[in-house]
């Protein structure tokens, strides 16, 4: 028996959001497949664990044509999680500017929204919008493997 | 709680600790004070230490003990209390990034522009460099390696963490105990259930509460399929590491089953904010512990083969036999935890020594191996993989029913601690809670503070192309150290 499950529908909501702030050239210039970096900026590792289990039997996500990478050079979308600590800020952003255009920031995590949990410390910037633009959040603490993927999905279902 | 020493005291402890009478669990700052917690394994328990600094200093116990080292570097940037005669100066979790200083003794603002990082000098003909991190390049946390090679073979690595520091201790100061239950959740993601058991148990102490039984046996159903999830993935990312695919796949898919389980058992796939000050958010249904019943035969009888298949598999055994050498004199005077301690030859588990319920009442063994290298590390996941999925049918044939939180009532000042085995090692924990139910004070040690400078130590010698082995043998945590 086959474990891989079948497609989720791209999440609506995550549409919505993206159709107001991509530009259509991008996604036409990107097409229907996507190079992911991601990095961690400061999460708990929780959504890391999530973020993996993309790659398992279950949710195969490089069959949707979404595979990850290992350098900000090779890649169309970065994938960032935690509240952006103070320590990895620069980091952050010289991965974002490594990052050749067109590219998209797709902020995971509530942590990653506004800092969440961390946001009145003094060791936080206060999410990943405080440095790069985000196009697209996804929520949970962590987001399910399910969530993660209906919001990449929307990247490439428009 | 915490018995204070004076100088000549802590001196003496120290002496302890050089000698291995007892080995070190933690040292922390704490108002005008520091701290030490050490454990006196022959008796089974842990003695609190506190030595008052009116000065701002206090006589350097890493010049006796590396482990020190870190933990006083730490509180001297966090604390502004100044370790006499410590051999490192350097700021460990300060990058200069902060717009304070000393954030949790008297602070003072800070341009937080950073600043270079002085390594360690390494000199020597033909010898060169890699840098690598702080973004690394898989999906994993951040933190900076610096490798000096000559050629293929590492001479030394120097590690620059703290990238992922969220200030969580200054965070807890002042929040009520159910905001501080969540943070202490979000300490280390993968440990989660281990932090909030640490936590719970540390507030109940400092406040005498009793749980009841129920709670304290979900509690242990909880931190076993946690185990089990983390130990999966990590025999798995361990031979993806060696170029064996097919097995990170299997161990993959395992690991998802029990992370379902979970779900539809607890609500939630890592379990986060179920264990509570006080017992167990929610209860599980009967669904729900039929579930986990099948995942955990159904887990035993799938892994079985894949156990043989890493057996017999020459190609990994070749990676993974004879690399990352970690001694048994390393890992004792360290007192590392977990399988990293384990797999050479420090058969210690907070489970039995100090022990704490439900595992007094269990049955179940502390595998322990000797050699001390990758391929031991992944032995020692293998038998505990096994010995969790046997304690969980232990605690489904004998879960109480009944209750499953006791609601706190705070109203005195207290102080509790508590060491909970996480899959990694030791978590502990130690926590001042205020007569209106608020945390004073919550210090968390993860057990990767005793396991990253071994990582250093193992690497030496090895070529560059063991590290990934090496580092995912270790699954030091960033996150649980960086705090």
């Amino acid at each position: 028996m086959p474990l891989t499950e079948p497609a989720p529908s791209a999440d609506a909501a995550a549409l919505a959001e993206l159709a107001t702030q991509v530009n259509k050239a991008a996604r036409r210039r990107l097409g229907r497949s996507l190079s992911i970096r991601q990095v961690d900026a400061g999460s708990c590792n929780g959504c890391e664990l999530e973020i993996q289990a993309l790659n398992n039997a279950f949710y195969d996500i490089e069959r949707f044509g979404l595979r990850f990478v290992a350098s900000p050079r090779h890649a169309d979308v970065l994938l960032v999680t935690g509240p952006v600590t103070a320590n990895m800020r620069e980091a952050l952003y010289r991965t974002w500017a490594a990052t050749p255009d067109p590219k998209w920031v797709v902020a995971a995590g509530d942590c990653a929204l506004d800092g969440g949990i961390f946001k009145e410390s003094y060791a936080v910037t206060g999410g990943v919008s405080a440095v790069v633009p985000v196009d697209l959040h996804i929520s949970g603490c962590p987001p399910t493997p399910t969530a993660l993927l209906q919001g990449l999905l929307a990247l490439l279902h428009r | 709680m915490a018995d204070f020493v004076d100088a000549a005291g802590w001196e003496r402890l120290a002496q302890d600790l050089v000698a291995g009478r007892r080995s070190l669990v933690d040292l922390w700052g704490d108002a005008g004070s520091v701290r030490m917690a050490v454990l006196d394994a022959d008796r089974g328990r842990i003695e609190i230490a506190a030595l008052a600094c009116p000065d701002g200093k206090f006589p350097s116990l890493g010049r006796h003990h590396a482990p020190a080292i870190r933990l006083e570097r730490a509180i001297g940037e966090l604390y502004g209390l100044e370790p006499l005669g410590a051999p490192d100066d350097r700021s460990w979790l300060d990058h200069g990034r902060w717009p304070v200083r000393q954030p949790l003794g008297a602070p003072r603002p800070h341009d937080a522009t950073g600043g270079a990082y002085r390594f360690l000098p390494v000199e020597g003909e033909s010898l060169h460099q890699i840098p690598v991190g702080p973004v690394h390049a898989g999906i994993i946390e951040p933190g900076h390696f610096r490798f000096t090679c000559s050629g293929e073979t590492v001479v030394r690595l120097e590690e620059r963490l703290d990238y992922v520091h969220k200030g969580i201790e200054g965070l807890m100061r002042g929040a009520p105990i159910d905001t501080a239950a969540r943070l202490a959740g979000r300490t280390s993601g993968d440990s989660t259930v281990a932090y909030a058991i640490a936590f719970a148990r540390a507030v109940e102490a400092a406040l005498g509460v009793r749980v009841p039984e129920r709670a304290v046996w979900l509690r242990a159903v909880m931190a076993e399929l946690e185990r089990i999830a983390n130990h999966l993935g990590d025999i798995g990312a361990v031979c993806n590491d060696a170029a064996f695919a097919l097995m990170h796949a299997h161990c993959g898919v395992l690991r998802e089953r029990v992370l379902r389980a979970a779900a539809a058992a607890f609500g939630h796939r890592l379990m986060m904010d179920r264990v509570v000050p006080g017992g167990v958010a929610g209860d599980l249904d009967a669904a729900g512990e039929a579930g986990l019943r099948a995942l955990a035969g159904a887990t035993g009888r799938e892994f079985a083969p894949l156990v043989s298949l890493f057996e017999d598999t020459s190609t990994l055994q070749d990676r993974t036999v004879g690399t990352g050498i970690l001694t048994a004199e390393l890992a004792r005077r360290f007192a590392a935890g977990g399988y990293v301690g384990r797999a050479s030859g420090r058969d210690f588990d907070a489970r039995k020594i100090p022990g704490y319920p439900p595992y007094d009442t269990l049955s179940f063994a502390i595998p322990s191996l000797p050699e001390g290298d990758v391929n031991a590390r992944i032995w020692i996941r293998i038998r505990e993989v096994e010995q969790s999925l046997a304690l969980l049918a232990q605690l489904f044939d004998r879960l109480p029913s009944g209750a499953t939180r006791t609601l706190l009532e705070p109203n005195t000042v207290g102080e509790g601690f508590a060491l909970v085995e996480g899959f990694r090692g030791d978590v502990f924990c130690w926590v001042r809670v205020n007569a209106d139910g608020r945390i004073e004070h919550c210090r968390l040690r993860d057990p990767s503070w005793f396991q990253w400078p071994l990582l250093e130590a193992v690497i030496e010698g090895n070529i560059v192309a063991d590290f990934p082995l090496c580092n995912k043998s270790f699954n030091c945590s960033y996150s649980g150290h960086d705090l």
